[in-house]
């Protein structure tokens, strides 16, 4: 098996007295896809904060490449190769569909001539926009305002937006948020292409996608794990039924 | 990230043909005023920089306008000509280092807060300058003889004529813009208004921001204090007031009547301010009353500013079309 690209170990995040997430670990290995899920209030997000450098880790490690990256800011980790999704829809909603792709393209883009290059005739980021537009689906939206598209739009552009920075990790926070049937089949086709290519971190609750998307799964209740491991195992286990599942299913 | 629309190319490019003409027909009173005018559209389009494209509104502004204009000062010989290059060059490279210093620290802060620290810093220059001996107190100071801007025995331009020094405000206004307008179409320039719009997605996207808003707050000092250096040698006089708050409240002003964000909008707030500031002047000693209205009803009436007439009927034809590619 592959070394893991980004590795977590006993990561925790104390707010004052709350233990918002403790002792959670796990590994990522490229071109497979996890998912972390859990009811409300459970910390996935706030673990996806501390991977992607928006939150500074309490305790514990995060490792990408073996190498420490723990509580290093978010534009270092993003420029390392980890992008994320936001589970609100965070985009530029005054610039084109383009604009939002190339510049985020152009976070990965070295300096030269920063100041003088004509933003707009840069081929390479160019054309690493169009690439990301057309991998989520928005080829034909380029030149439309973000704040006009649809809501399922914007989630595509969240997504396509990240990939634009060329990472090698995805962090995708619940993607499949306020998406109608339709909508969430075509992004989970989609998160599987991007399976191949990257490794994919998946805080969701649409379980269905989640159990037809992700190798392995960890549950997480109050901050802590409360299993892991591949679909038909998680959904065997009986602790897991009676924190989540159970509760899933009498909410729907 | 619109380039300017036609109209407003056009508008610019009359105006600045008229401008050019202008010293034919002009009085000597209006020749100096309008020079002084375009001196301060360079300063409001420097502060538009930080405050229309990098989000930030900076109510010391100022404190780089005084740096270059007491630059200037402390270079002249008392009864010699300043090299004008060489001052020149100094007094943008001190503002520089100054907005540096300066944005190193108050870029650690944000919102009310950023205002209130740039406040801070233009205040503590305001003050340091009135106590100062060697900065000529609150008096100020005089500089006797203009820089000379001889070059080998060929003198380009020759600051003492009122005529040609209009020229050299004209000519550096017009740099001031082309250079921001070649700023704002680079890389550099959709990274700054990226962070305006949204600063933390910037930075989860790999930007480093803090790097980009000091750059856009060096440049922008630098800027004012080329125009500090060029108000200070039409005058030939420094004073503290330069630093002051009212001086960076002024300019900010500028910036929103004319409209943040479109950088031809602050030349057009500096103009529409100041020839209102005469105009009103000659007809009342009352006249900050007025003016005071005045302002509070473009504000509320044209929330784009003044710029923002010339823009809108742009916005609605091009609505239906997609965005036209920068030219």
């Amino acid at each position: 098996m592959a070394e893991p690209v980004l590795r977590v170990r006993a990561l925790a995040k104390q707010f004052g007295g709350l233990a918002a997430v403790a002792g959670v670990s796990l590994a990522l290995r490229p071109g497979e896809v996890q998912a972390v899920i859990g009811p409300n209030g459970a910390g996935k997000t706030t673990l996806i904060n501390m991977l992607s450098g928006d939150l500074r880790p309490s305790a514990g490690r995060v490792e990408l490449d073996g190498r420490d990256i723990t509580g290093f800011a978010p534009e270092r980790i993003a420029r390392l190769g980890v992008g994320r999704s936001y589970q609100k829809t965070n985009i530029f909603g005054d610039f084109t569909a383009f604009e939002n792709c190339r510049l985020a393209a152009q976070a990965r883009h070295a300096p030269a001539r920063l100041l003088l290059h004509p933003a707009l005739r840069h081929a390479a980021l160019n054309e690493a926009a169009e690439r990301a537009l057309a991998t989520v689906g928005l080829a034909a939206r380029g030149d439309a305002i973000a704040a006009t598209l649809s809501h399922g739009e914007q989630r595509q552009l969240e997504i396509a937006m990240t990939l634009a920075t060329a990472p090698r990790v995805l962090l995708l926070d619940e993607p499949l948020a306020g998406m109608g049937a339709e909508e969430s089949q075509r992004m989970v086709d989609l998160i599987r292409r991007l399976a191949e290519t990257h490794a994919v971190l998946l805080v969701e609750h649409d379980m269905d996608a989640v159990f037809s998307l992700a190798a392995i799964l960890t549950v997480m209740v109050n901050g802590r794990v409360l299993a892991s491991g591949a679909p038909a195992d998680i959904r065997d286990n009986p602790a897991v039924q009676e924190a989540y599942l159970g509760t899933a299913e009498a909410a729907a | 990230m619109q380039p300017p629309s036609w109209p407003v190319r056009i508008a610019l490019l009359a105006g600045a043909l008229g401008l050019a003409l202008f010293p034919l027909v002009a009085a000597p009173f209006y020749l100096q005023l309008v020079a002084k005018i375009m001196i301060l559209a360079v300063f409001a389009m420097s502060l538009d920089l930080l405050v229309g494209y990098t989000g930030l509104v900076s109510l010391g502004h100022a404190a780089f306008f005084g740096i270059g204009a007491y630059t200037l000062m402390l270079l002249s010989p008392e009864y010699q000509a300043a090299n004008f290059w060489l001052s020149l060059l100094a007094a943008v490279a001190v503002s520089a280092a100054a907005a540096l210093v300066i944005g190193a620290l108050v870029l650690r802060t944000s919102g009310v807060y950023f205002i209130m620290v740039t406040l801070a810093f233009g205040q503590m220059l305001f003050y340091y300058a009135t106590g100062s001996k060697r900065l000529g107190g609150s008096d100020g100071a005089y500089i006797y003889v203009k820089p000379d801007a001889g070059i080998l025995g060929w003198t380009p331009v020759d600051l003492g004529s009122r005529v040609q020094f209009y020229y050299l405000a004209l000519a550096a206004m017009l740099a001031t813009y082309l250079l921001l307008r070649v700023v704002l179409r680079s890389l550099f320039g959709h990274a700054i208004r990226g962070i305006r719009a949204n600063a933390h997605r910037m930075r989860a996207l790999g930007f480093p921001v803090f790097r980009y808003r000091l750059a856009a707050f060096v440049l922008a000092g630098a800027l004012a204090g080329g125009a500090g250096y060029l108000s200070a040698a039409q005058y030939g006089y420094v004073s503290p007031d330069l630093f002051g708050w009212q001086q960076s409240g002024s300019v900010l002003m500028m910036v929103i009547l004319g409209g943040m964000g479109t950088l031809f909008g602050p030349i057009l707030g500096a103009f529409v301010l100041v020839l209102l500031q005469d105009f009103l002047g000659d007809l009342t000693k009352h006249w900050l009353l007025p003016m005071g209205l005045f302002i509070i009803l473009a504000v509320l009436l044209l929330p784009q500013g003044l710029g923002g007439l010339v823009r809108m009927p742009r916005r609605a034809a091009a609505e239906p079309e997609p965005e036209a590619a920068d030219g």
